[in-house]
C-alpha cells in the first residue's frame, strides 16, 4: 500500500483527462469492450488499453473494473470511526490497514481522527470485526451505519 | 454452465483484464464461454450490484485535496427533507443519515463535498447554507491523509 501514501497531485494529458472523465460511470459490456468505448472517444483500442494500465501503474486510479454495491451483494458496510490521542494515530491507522475488512481509511481533522469503512460479506461480521478492533486498539469504536442515502454518484471532472 | 455470482465477482474485484477481449479472459478463468460472462455482468449491472464500471480514481491525485465530510445535526422530523435538498446541491457528492451516539456524536446527517481547495469548500457550504436556511449545528472535517482507498473486497 506504500504508493497510496503518496498524495502528490499529477498532471494529466488531455487524452488521460478525456479517459478519466468518459469512464467513470459505465463500460460495454460485450465481446470487443474496449474497442467499443474507444471507437466513442474517438480514439483506437490500443491506446486506450495502453493509457488505462498507464494510469493504472502511475497509481492515478486504483483500478479499472467494478464499483460493487456489496449490501445489494448480500454484504454490508459501515462507517467507523476513532478518536486516539495524536502520538497514537499511526500506529492505529497501520493496524487498521492490515485488516481485510477495512475498505477505507482516512485521518480527519477532528477529535475523532481516524475515519474507516468496513466492508463485509455478512452484517454481522461488521459488529466482531468491530469487537475486535477495539480489543486490539484499546480504544471505543464509534459505529455508524447507514440509515438512508440520499443520493449517490461521485462524479470527478478533471 | 451457470457462473456462480460469488466467483465472478471475485474474479472481477480487483479490475477487468487489461486486453481487447477482458471478458473472455475472464470466461477462461471461470472455466465458461465469453457469452456467459457477458450476461452474468450484465445482470449485475441491471440488478445495481454493479454500480459502476470503468476507472476507479484516487481523488487526491487528481488534485481534489479537499475533501470534506460535513456533518450535521438536523432535527429528526425534517431530516428526510433535509436530505433530499443536501443531495440535490451539485456541491455535495453523497448524502446519507446516520444514527447520533450520544453524548460523543450528535450528528445524524452526512454529505461529502469533494474540492480542489478549502476555500472552495467553505464558499460552497456557506452558500448551501443560507440557500437551504440551514441554522442547525455542524462540523467539517477535512481529511489530512488518505491510508487506504480500495473497493469493497469479497474475501
Amino acid at each position: 500500500m506504500k504508493s497510496e501514501l503518496s498524495d502528490t497531485v499529477v498532471d494529466l494529458t488531455d487524452l488521460e483527462k478525456l479517459v478519466i472523465n468518459s469512464l467513470q460511470g459505465s463500460f460495454p459490456v460485450c465481446a470487443h469492450p474496449f474497442a467499443v468505448a474507444a471507437a466513442e472517444l474517438d480514439l483506437d483500442e490500443a491506446t486506450l488499453i495502453a493509457t488505462i494500465e498507464d494510469l493504472q501503474t502511475r497509481g492515478i486510479i486504483t483500478r479499472f473494473g467494478p464499483l460493487f454495491d456489496i449490501q445489494k451483494a448480500g454484504g454490508d458496510f459501515c462507517l467507523c470511526a476513532i478518536s486516539t490521542p495524536v502520538d497514537q494515530w499511526e500506529s492505529t491507522a497501520e493496524h487498521l490497514n492490515a485488516m481485510p475488512e477495512v475498505a477505507h481509511n482516512y485521518l480527519r481533522n477532528h477529535q475523532y481522527n481516524l475515519w474507516f469503512v468496513l466492508a463485509t460479506e455478512k452484517e454481522e461480521q461488521i459488529w466482531s470485526t468491530i469487537k475486535q478492533i477495539e480489543q486490539d486498539t484499546g480504544y471505543p469504536v464509534l459505529a455508524l451505519p447507514k440509515e438512508q442515502e440520499y443520493f449517490i454518484g461521485l462524479h470527478l471532472e478533471v | 454452465m451457470a457462473i456462480s455470482t460469488d466467483q465472478l465477482i471475485k474474479t472481477i474485484q480487483d479490475g477487468l483484464p487489461l486486453c481487447p477481449r477482458p471478458y473472455a479472459q475472464i470466461a477462461e478463468q471461470l472455466e465458461a464461454t465469453e457469452q456467459e460472462v457477458i450476461d452474468a455482468i450484465a445482470d449485475l449491472v441491471e440488478d445495481e450490484v454493479i454500480k459502476r464500471l470503468g476507472v476507479v480514481v484516487k481523488h487526491k491525485k487528481l488534485g481534489y485535496v479537499a475533501n470534506a465530510m460535513v456533518v450535521w445535526n438536523v432535527d429528526d422530523s425534517i431530516v428526510h427533507e433535509i436530505g433530499d435538498k443536501l443531495a440535490a446541491e451539485p456541491a455535495v457528492t453523497l448524502c446519507y443519515q446516520r444514527p447520533r451516539r450520544l453524548p460523543h456524536w450528535p450528528y445524524n446527517l452526512f454529505t461529502m463535498i469533494h474540492g480542489k481547495e478549502r476555500q472552495v469548500v467553505f464558499g460552497e457550504l456557506q452558500e448551501i447554507r443560507q440557500r437551504l436556511k440551514l441554522d442547525c449545528d455542524f462540523d467539517v472535517l477535512f481529511s489530512s491523509k488518505c491510508f487506504k482507498q480500495r473497493g469493497a473486497r469479497y474475501f
